[in-house]
């Protein structure tokens, strides 16, 4: 059951976002980041968590799950550190996300080369 | 002597000959419609090289090389050159013309430049300050995706109006040496901008500038459309096309029966997934040199119009959200 809510979820997110892709005129970087901010939002609102709960990885491996961990991230270190946990937060918490993405690409670099579209 | 025709247009008195063209394709190019025409269609799209950039340098080159090779003449005769591309600073041109050493113009027109550079060579020849000159325009895939959208590492979707840039170059040996298709006119386009913004959509910023240019040509020359036997616009595409049509609808004229576009011919829409079409320089110039001017020199088609169409945006006017101005040239061609 997990896999299947996971599923669905996951792929209505992928979809919504598929659709702005198509439909409107939005670059794509800036339908990334929308749902990196709607991510901070659904967190802000709560929402974000009971979701998590009912669809795992479906709603936190998309962007808006990004988004959630930014957000958490700078709550903590605000109740932590105070005003300067807003700086710090949202880095702390997406240090392993974006290292990765920038070491795992650096040697998926070494390997492929950009090739030719279809 | 050489005849200043209407506001924008020349008539030379004695027109240049267009003696040879030489033209390189890429991989997708090769698999098109119009594959089996080109000089070159190259299954390696780096045409042996590290980086998109040098492989469109070594394209121009190529087809330089092979414009002279098909006119029989050496690089020491040609007296100037005339290239440009798509990239900053027309690096493409730069580096596939340093090995040729003739003495060099670079030019930008965007996806026109083929145009603004057969104008340009014409007018030398015509003027007498040289009798071979050549005019060559390159585009790449690669390079092009990079330099104005993303890297193709990015792996992004196209949507469904943007065009595809062909990978190619086209080259064009113009003098006074005789062959059976001359330049008799140019008409030289102004800037026409209908405030578009959208970089994925070419043809739509293209099209008006191709309707001005149209329109200033028959009226300078005091033709209409029934005098050519084809107006041949550069990469407008699907989209481009259908809006050229209907702007010059509105100026009481109708060119669809002798209209064609060098985008919509080089790839088979149905199954090359290019979406609205080709673009580049390369696009209009593979085209004339590899299809366009065959008809030409076997005198099925009589007198041309031929209108590159070029969208002049950069990445930082873009980024800084100005509009996308078009440009197009148009050059008389004729068979004799």
């Amino acid at each position: 059951m997990d896999y299947i809510n996971a599923f669905w979820v996951g792929g209505l997110i992928c979809a919504l976002a598929q659709i702005l892709l198509d439909r409107t005129k939005m670059m794509p970087g800036r339908v990334m980041v929308s749902l990196v901010v709607l991510g901070c939002i659904l967190g802000f609102v709560q929402i974000f968590k009971p979701l998590q709960e009912y669809a795992g990885a479906g709603v936190s491996v998309p962007l808006l799950g990004f988004g959630n961990t930014l957000w958490n991230g700078v709550k903590e270190a605000v109740d932590k550190e105070g005003f300067i946990g807003i700086f710090l937060g949202g880095f702390k918490a997406g240090a392993a996300g974006i290292s990765g993405a920038l070491i795992f690409g650096y040697i998926a670099s070494w390997i492929f080369e950009p090739k030719m579209k279809e | 002597m050489n005849a200043i025709k209407g506001t924008q247009s020349i008539a030379f008195s004695e027109s240049p000959y267009l003696v040879s063209a030489g033209s390189v394709a890429g991989k997708k190019e090769g698999e098109g419609p119009l594959g089996k025409y080109f000089d070159i269609a190259s299954e390696d799209d780096l045409f042996g090289e590290k980086t998109w950039e040098l492989a469109e340098g070594t394209m121009q080159k190529l087809a330089c090389m092979l414009a002279l090779k098909n006119a029989g003449v050496q690089p020491e005769e040609v007296r100037y050159l005339f290239g440009g591309d798509l990239l900053r600073q027309g690096i493409a041109t730069s580096m596939g013309a340093e090995e040729l050493q003739i003495p060099v113009f670079g030019l930008f027109g965007a996806c026109s430049t083929s145009g603004e550079a057969l104008a340009l060579a014409a007018m030398t020849v015509a003027a007498g300050y040289g009798d071979l000159v050549l005019a060559a325009t390159s585009s790449h895939f690669g390079s092009a995706e990079k330099e104005f959208r993303f890297p193709l590492g990015y792996a992004n979707q196209r949507p469904l109006s943007s065009t595809w840039t062909v990978t190619g170059s086209g080259a064009f040996l113009v003098g006074k040496k005789k062959s059976r298709v001359r330049i008799s006119g140019v008409t030289i386009g102004k800037i026409v901008d209908y405030g578009l913004k959208d970089s994925q959509n070419m043809g739509a910023c293209m099209a008006p500038a191709a309707c001005d240019t149209i329109l200033q040509n028959l009226m300078d020359f005091g033709r209409d459309e029934k005098d050519y036997d084809r107006i041949i616009t550069g990469d407008l595409g699907y989209v481009g096309q259908s809006i050229l049509f209907d702007l010059l609808r509105k100026k009481g004229l109708d060119i669809k029966e002798n209209h064609m576009d060098c985008g919509m011919t080089i790839f088979d829409q149905q199954t090359q997934h290019t979406n609205s079409g080709g673009s580049g320089c390369g696009c209009a110039a593979i085209t004339l040199a590899a299809y366009i001017m065959p008809q030409l020199i076997s005198g099925e088609w009589k007198r041309i119009l031929f209108v590159p169409t070029g969208a002049l945006m950069s990445t930082v006017s873009f980024n800084e959200g100005e509009s996308v101005p078009g440009i197009a040239h148009g050059i008389v061609l004729e068979h004799c």
